[in-house]
């Protein structure tokens, strides 16, 4: 009798309560979104890698030009900062540049490949092999080719940049749900219309998980455009540091590099939420 | 003339039987069921009617005519709501004015006329993940409606809400066709269900499907929560257990 009695209250209760406390433990969150109050941890580890670091530097005697310790490497971020700031925005244009161009041809390659099979079943091996080969060992070429210029630094943050946008986004545009397709079809729609209506939306969340990882790529493939061989930005001033055991100097860079790497990554994650204002509300649904 | 008439449906899943000799029909403003097993081919039946298979034998007649094999006449609403999560309320019912054509914002003030009809009023800006499953119903059975609303197709519309939702829905069901006044295929696999909503019963075999038997179903309108202990309604729900 009372034993019925509790399950009846907690079944009136219903589902309510429960996904509350579900979402208390951040099942439903999206990743990364969890903790962004809880910095503690994080900043702590931070704080402790930097001090062992200094520490070490200092009491080991380790000279300037092997390993600076991380304060010297802030005097030097500060210090240098109108010539970094320079070498930034050149490497800045060249990522967002290539990066805007690797988005749109992805978008373009992945529409058509997604439209037409016998493109995607001819197209996508070749995209796939095109990975293998290492970056580092063609972009020489790109300088023989290109010259010294901001081209083939472009070339080759497009090259590094679009393949995960293209893969990605084309999984999300096969992966939209059949019956809401066969709903649309029995409705009388086009081709067309089921791409704005259907596919689009349904696969911007792969598109953004590609942009993302892509963004985040796009400063890194600038840098190692300029490393080898450049007039200006962020990889040329780490050359030019290295050259001259100027280590701070390097790690100033990297600092910046890291920075920036993040930065547009989070531009990348704002877009999103931006432009996904569903998404919110979705990562609550129960299923 | 009969709304919507279907006459000697059979068909084939490869070498499979599905439907064997289906005729079945519905007047003006009935609300006829399709009471059977699940898996035994009913929602095939359905596909056939909306016009998105062919069958192997049979026709679909509406207003007289042949529709057989044309999808387009009929609108036909799934178990699962299917609405969209990346655009709202609105927006998801608007969908069948916006495939035909029709300017967003015209599409819009159409079908804001119909929001307080299903108890969605207020709900027009929210999107789909934040409705309960009853509400989400609702707004799938007026997209339905936006499609084609003279004759719906309601495949077991309330068969994933829970039960106190489901009789709630019945009750709305009921009460929001007086007002529109559409001709109802509905398929269910629960027979109180069938008896409190329909005029009519066509209770199924297991498949190969056919007709086992019609019910009518005598039970006067307005029906309410105590039409479900009637006698009627029991002996109806009598004979009907003795087939099964």
């Amino acid at each position: 009798m009372k034993r019925s009695a509790s399950t009846g209250s907690k079944k009136d209760l219903g589902c309510r309560p429960l996904p509350g406390v579900r979402r208390k433990h951040g099942r439903w969150r999206q990743p990364g979104t969890g903790g962004r109050r809880d910095l503690g941890p994080q900043l702590a580890a931070g704080l402790i890698l930097a001090a062992l670091w200094e520490a070490g530097v200092r009491l080991g005697g380790v000279p300037d030009f092997i390993l600076p310790a991380p304060s010297q490497v802030a005097v030097s971020l500060v210090k240098s900062f109108p010539i970094i700031a320079g070498h930034t925005r050149v490497t800045l244009y060249e990522a967002m540049t290539g990066f805007v161009i690797a988005v749109a041809v992805s978008f373009v390659l992945a529409f058509v490949m997604d439209g037409v099979p016998v493109i995607k079943k001819a197209l996508y091996p070749i995209l796939v092999i095109s990975q293998t080969i290492p970056i580092i060992t063609i972009a020489p070429l790109f300088v023989i080719w290109f010259g010294y210029g901001l081209l083939p630094k472009v070339i080759v943050v497009t090259l590094v940049c679009f393949f995960p946008v293209v893969v990605s986004f084309m999984g999300g545009l096969q992966g939209v749900d059949g019956e809401m397709y066969d709903l649309l079809k029995s409705m009388g729609a086009s081709r067309m219309q089921i791409f704005r209506l259907l596919k689009l939306p349904g696969a911007l969340p792969s598109l953004f998980s590609g942009m993302k990882i892509s963004a985040a790529y796009s400063i890194m493939g600038a840098v190692i455009g300029e490393w080898l061989g450049a007039k200006a930005g962020l990889g040329e001033f780490m050359r030019r540091s290295m050259h001259s055991f100027a280590v701070d100097k390097t790690f100033a860079a990297i600092i910046v590099i890291t920075v920036l790497s993040l930065g547009v990554f989070e531009i990348i994650k704002l877009l999103e939420g931006w432009l996904m204002p569903w998404a919110k509300y979705a990562a609550r649904q129960e299923e | 003339m009969k709304k919507i008439e279907v006459t000697g449906i059979s068909s084939k899943y490869e070498d499979l039987r599905v439907l064997e000799d289906i005729s079945l029909y519905a007047d003006e403003r009935e609300l006829v069921s399709i009471l059977g097993p699940s898996g035994c081919g009913k929602s095939t039946l359905f596909n056939i009617i909306s016009g998105l298979i062919k069958p192997d034998a049979g026709k679909v007649l509406i207003d007289g005519e042949d529709h057989t094999g044309k999808p387009g006449r009929v609108s036909y609403m799934h178990q699962k709501d299917l609405l969209f999560p990346w655009r709202t309320i609105m927006d998801n019912v608007i969908i069948p004015l916006v495939i035909r054509g029709e300017g967003i914002e015209k599409a819009r003030a159409q079908a804001d006329k119909y929001f307080p009809v299903f108890g969605l009023e207020g709900f027009q800006d929210r999107y789909p993940s934040q409705l309960s499953g009853g509400m989400r119903q609702r707004a799938a059975l007026l997209r339905t409606y936006m499609f084609k609303s003279d004759i719906m197709l309601l495949d077991e519309p309330f068969g994933g809400l829970d039960a106190i939702t489901r009789r709630k829905m019945q009750e709305w069901l009921l009460q929001v066709l007086e007002k529109l006044g559409s001709t109802i295929l509905f398929i269910t696999h629960d027979i109180d269900e069938a008896i409190f909503l329909s005029d009519r019963i066509y209770l199924f075999t297991e498949r190969p499907a056919s007709v086992r038997r019609v019910f009518t179903v005598d039970i006067d309108r307005p029906r309410g929560s105590k039409t479900f202990t009637s006698d009627r309604f029991n002996r109806l729900k009598e004979s009907i257990l003795e087939l099964l």
